[in-house]
């Protein structure tokens, strides 16, 4: 039974592939995107100020009433790496669960894991990296290694029914190694796919990716992984993080990651931008006519984005938000 | 991403991953290590032409008092840059000619594809402002003086809202037909998005040969460079831009205005696309004006890189 789902998942990969190569159409996007709303967690634990958890769970909430289908709502780490999700049970207590919503929450290991599940996650995340160097620096492991780490909470969530998304960081480059290869990424992907992951979303981490890049990039992690279960995550660390986008979309990925009012900046750029946002995203998808479910450049989306940026004290990153013109 | 914690102090300075990394490199054809020269992504130009409006666009919507010392030493460092064409030159009217006593060696006339814009900014109707320019060119041409058409509104207007893509071409070719060597079509206040770009582009080249067009997006809704990316995948080698992206948007207040030259060469560099620019210098020039007008840049590339 096990050859026989691994050999039609081949087959499947196989026609992915295809489908890559004939898919350059300037003209060609997929009819419907999900959008995976990670403000809440990757864009404030990138933010220096520290949001009380009120403001968090209000954040949230906001974002499932703007209509956002998924959104990544804390992190289960522990408070010495990250101070901002110090309060993920809180959070995820706290923060009210639409129907039809996913509030997926990051998990580093095992243990973060079980207390996840034990405050009610129903989808968790874990990551690797494409990068050797950045996985040593990170979490003092190889990537071989930290998969291993994952694969206690892989099988524990497989068994419990809980689907997890797997995160592969610096897939357009990294700040220690510089160039990546896309072979590598494709490796990665691979691993973390046959694992179980039923998502894998690519990031472009510090945000040096260019088009040309993202398109070889995703043509070899397409030969091993389906298309729809791909998924983008670009910082606007260089502004590339739209058109980067657009190239994902040409290739088929209908899975883009973004943060409301562009949160979080970037650590190894101070100053810099961080993630792609959201308000900018759905305009460009909302142009192209591509479904976004509820999702709208909405006042309750731009509502949100205003919110958080007065809790944070800062502008938003968001140009749609920054325009004031009615049209 | 995964946490991060304080590893980051090990990383490599942003200056070196400037200097080192190919996406960031001179766009100069041979200066690059072969083994590692981005291929281009096929399909687009080869080589890309950058119209540098900032003198002109960008400082005009900035409203600041530019003292004529810094104007020129802006752009006397743009000169430095490999920067082929760097528009100084300000609206022309039919009062033309002291433009070209004072030694100008292009001009430009400005169309729109909408009649409510074309009333408001200039107080005429298409058909008008068309017949006025006709004269212009006519006079520039005798006298060997080339002349570059710009169409605003080509992707939406802020009185008429949507824009057909006919309307474009109507306008568009009549502006080539009289003799304009180029015609720039700007997304005047942002609202393309790719698949209106493509729509538009689509429209036009079936009347005017792809290269002799250009566009002039700004990036008053974040969707320059994705714009660009779609006009470049249809044959466009032209691209207006402004150093620091500079110029706001009459039209939304506290809104962005042109897209940042630094921000389309990083990615033209990427690409593998050849522009002859040299990005540092580029963002040097960028620097001396913000500071000189004391803005903050719009360029996501100068934010990185002069912070780190």
């Amino acid at each position: 039974m096990a050859t026989m789902r691994g050999s039609l998942r081949q087959r499947l990969v196989g026609l992915a592939s295809v489908r890559a190569v004939s898919t350059s159409s300037v003209s060609t996007f997929p009819k419907r995107v999900k959008i995976v709303e990670v403000g809440p967690r990757d864009g404030l634990q990138n933010e220096k100020n520290i949001v009380p958890t009120p403001v968090k769970i209000r954040m949230i909430d906001m974002l499932s009433e703007a209509g956002l289908p998924v959104i990544e709502a804390t992190s289960f780490v522990s408070p010495k790496w990250v101070p901002q999700m110090a309060d993920h049970i809180e959070v995820l207590k706290g923060i009210q669960k639409f129907p039809g919503i996913n509030y997926p929450v990051l998990t580093p290991n095992f243990k973060g894991y079980q207390a996840a599940v034990a405050a009610g996650a129903k989808e968790v995340s874990i990551f690797g990296a494409a990068s050797e160097l950045f996985t040593r620096k990170n979490i003092n492991c190889s990537i071989d290694e930290s998969l291993q780490r994952f694969d206690q909470v892989l099988k524990a969530a497989q068994a419990a029914g809980i689907p997890v998304r797997g995160y592969v960081s610096c897939v357009l480059g990294c700040p220690y190694e510089g160039k990546i290869s896309p072979a590598k990424v494709a490796e990665v992907s691979k691993k973390m796919y046959s694992m179980g992951c039923y998502e894998i979303s690519l990031g472009d981490t510090i945000g040096v990716g260019t088009p040309g890049i993202m398109k070889d990039m995703l043509s070899a992690v397409m030969h091993e992984v389906p298309v729809s279960a791909l998924a983008v995550h670009c910082h606007d660390t260089y502004g590339q993080a739209l058109a980067n986008t657009l190239m994902a979309l040409q290739m088929g990925v209908s899975v883009v990651d973004s943060s409301v009012a562009g949160l979080g900046g970037c650590p190894y750029a101070q100053g810099a931008s961080g993630n792609l946002a959201t308000e900018d995203l759905v305009y460009m998808l909302e142009g192209l006519g591509i479904h976004t479910g509820s999702v709208r450049v909405s006042k309750k989306l731009l509502e949100a984005g205003a919110f958080i940026c007065q809790a944070l004290n800062r502008k938003t990153s968001s140009k749609v938000a920054q325009a004031t013109c009615k049209l | 991403m995964g946490n991060v914690p304080s590893a980051v102090k090990h990383c490599l300075s942003y200056q070196q991953l400037l200097r080192e990394h190919l996406w960031i490199a001179d766009s100069v054809p041979g200066a690059l290590d072969p083994a590692q020269e981005a291929s281009p992504l096929s399909g687009l130009p080869e080589y890309v032409k950058i119209v540098e409006v900032g003198p002109r666009d960008g400082l005009q919507n900035e409203k600041v008092i530019v003292p004529t010392d810094i104007k020129i030493e802006f752009i006397n460092q743009l000169s430095q840059t490999g920067l082929s064409v760097i528009e100084v030159t300000s609206f022309v009217s039919s009062k033309w000619v002291p433009q070209v006593a004072a030694g100008a060696t292009e001009i430009s006339v400005f169309g729109a594809a909408s009649e409510s814009f074309s009333k408001k900014n200039i107080n005429c109707s298409i058909e008008e402002s068309m017949e006025k320019f006709e004269e212009v060119v006519k006079s520039a041409r005798h006298l060997n003086i080339p002349a570059r058409g710009y169409v605003s509104c080509a992707l939406g207007c802020p009185y008429e809202g949507s824009i057909t893509p006919q309307k474009v071409t109507e306008v568009s070719k009549r502006l080539y037909g009289m003799g304009c060597y180029e015609i720039s079509l700007g997304d005047t206040i942002g609202v393309g998005t790719p698949g209106s770009m493509r729509r538009m582009l689509e429209s036009v080249i079936k009347e005017i040969p792809p290269t002799a067009l250009a566009v002039h997006c700004h990036d008053t809704y974040g969707q320059a460079l994705a714009n660009i990316l779609t006009a470049l995948q249809m044959g466009i080698n032209v691209v207006d831009s402004a150093v620091s992206g500079l110029g706001g948007c009459p039209y939304a207040k506290g809104a962005s205005g042109n897209v940042a030259t630094e921000d389309l060469i990083y990615m033209l560099n990427g690409l593998g696309l050849n522009t002859d620019v040299n990005l540092h210098k580029v963002m040097e020039a960028g620097d001396f004006i913000c500071k000189a007008v004391n803005k903050t840049t719009n360029s996501k590339v100068a934010q990185a890189s002069y912070n780190a």
